[in-house]
C-alpha cells in the first residue's frame, strides 16, 4: 500500500519525501482539527461538576 | 571472489551501474506490484494503531494547547469589547471621587451583575500562578457540550455572581478540552484569583483545597459546606475532577474576596491590577 504510494509519486527521492511530509502534515491537521473533536463527543469524558 | 564480476562494472562505470540498478529496481518493483492482501491489512492495522496513539496524545496534550490558545484569544476579545465600552461611555468617576488615600473599592461593595442566559460568556479568569498566558472565559451554566467541552469555565447557575455575598462557584476540565483547571492543585495560600467582568476585576485569594465525592454539593453552599449559615463573605469555589484523567472524586479550591478594581478607560491598563496587567492587555 505505502510501497505503491511511494512508486506513484513523481520526481527524485527528495521530492517524494517532501510530498510525503506535506501529505502527512495535511492528514495530521485534518485529524486534529476535525476528526478528533468529532470523535471526542462520543467518548464519555471526565465529569468535573458536583451534583 | 564470487561477487567480483558483478561488483566490477559498477566500480569501473558508475553511470552504467546506476542505470543497471535502476532497471533491477524496476524489475523488482514489477514483481512487488502484486500487492498481497495480508500486507495491506498489516499496513492498515499499523496505521490504525498510529492514529489511536495520536488521538490519545491529542486528548492529553495537543488539544489542551489548541483550546488553551482559543480560550486566551476569546478572553482577549471579551476584554477588548469591554475596554471599548468603557472608552465610549466614560463613567462619572471624576465627580464622586472617593478619598484618594483609600484603595478603590476596598470598603464599598463591588458591583454585582445579573446572570446571563445559559452558555453566554460573561467573565474571564486570570490566575497568575498558572502563567502569564492563562486567560480563560467563564460562561453561564455547567453544560458539558455547550460550555465545559469548549474549554470554558462554567458558572453553577444555583450559585451567586462574582462580587455578591455568598459563593461564586465555577467548574472546568482538568485534562483535555483546554484543561482550564489542570494546575488547580498547585495553588498556594494567598495566590490571587481574578475574575474579570465588564465592570472590572474581582480579586480573590486562594485559601485551601478540598477533595469530595462527586455528590458533594455542599461545596456550592453560600457558605461552603455549611448550608445553615447565613453568608457574610464573598467566596469563590473552583471544582474539577480528581485524580487527573478520571471522575472518581472532585477537587475543590476555595478563595475569599479581597477587593475590586473598576475598569477605568483613563487608567493605565484600564485599571487592571499590576500583577495581571500584562495578561489582560495583550490585545493593546
Amino acid at each position: 500500500m505505502y510501497g505503491a504510494l511511494w512508486r506513484a509519486l513523481p520526481g527524485p527521492w527528495w521530492v517524494r519525501v517532501i510530498i510525503l511530509i506535506v501529505l502527512v502534515a495535511a492528514v495530521a491537521a485534518a485529524l486534529v482539527f476535525w476528526v478528533f473533536p468529532w470523535v471526542d463527543q462520543f467518548i464519555s469524558g471526565q465529569e468535573v461538576t458536583v451534583e | 571472489m564470487s561477487d567480483g564480476p558483478e561488483a566490477a562494472p559498477s566500480d569501473l562505470a558508475p553511470a552504467g551501474g546506476r542505470r543497471a540498478r535502476r532497471q533491477a529496481e524496476r524489475r523488482g518493483a514489477g514483481r512487488k506490484r502484486r500487492v498481497s492482501v495480508i500486507g495491506v491489512i498489516g499496513e492498515l492495522l499499523i496505521t490504525a494503531g498510529v492514529i489511536v496513539l495520536f488521538f490519545i496524545s491529542w486528548q492529553l496534550w495537543i488539544s489542551e494547547l489548541i483550546v488553551g490558545k482559543e480560550q486566551q484569544a476569546q478572553a482577549q476579545q471579551l476584554n477588548q469589547e469591554w475596554n471599548d465600552q468603557a472608552r465610549e461611555t466614560p463613567e462619572p468617576s471624576d465627580t464622586p471621587e472617593p478619598d484618594p488615600t483609600e484603595e478603590p473599592g476596598d470598603s464599598a461593595p463591588p458591583p454585582v451583575q445579573t446572570a446571563p442566559a445559559n452558555a453566554v460568556k460573561f467573565a474571564a479568569l486570570v490566575v497568575p500562578r498558572w502563567g502569564a498566558d492563562y486567560y480563560r472565559t467563564i460562561a453561564e451554566g455547567v453544560g458539558t457540550a455547550e460550555v465545559l467541552d469548549k474549554g470554558k469555565l462554567g458558572h453553577y447557575p444555583t450559585t451567586q455572581m462574582p462580587g455578591a455575598v455568598g459563593n461564586f462557584a465555577i467548574a472546568a476540565h482538568r485534562m483535555g478540552h483546554g484543561g482550564s483547571l489542570h494546575y488547580i492543585d498547585e495553588l498556594q495560600l494567598g495566590d490571587h484569583i481574578y475574575v474579570e467582568t465588564s465592570d472590572g476585576w474581582y480579586e480573590y485569594s486562594f485559601r485551601n483545597l478540598e477533595y469530595v465525592k462527586p455528590t458533594g454539593i455542599g461545596v456550592l453552599d453560600p457558605v461552603p459546606q455549611d448550608p445553615a449559615a447565613a453568608p457574610a463573605e464573598r467566596y469563590i469555589t473552583l471544582t474539577s475532577c480528581n485524580p487527573e484523567h478520571t471522575s472518581a472524586e472532585r477537587i475543590i479550591a476555595y478563595g475569599v474576596y479581597d477587593r475590586f478594581y473598576p475598569r477605568d478607560a483613563s487608567a493605565p491598563a484600564f485599571g487592571a491590577p499590576d500583577e495581571i496587567a500584562q495578561t489582560v492587555s495583550t490585545g493593546a
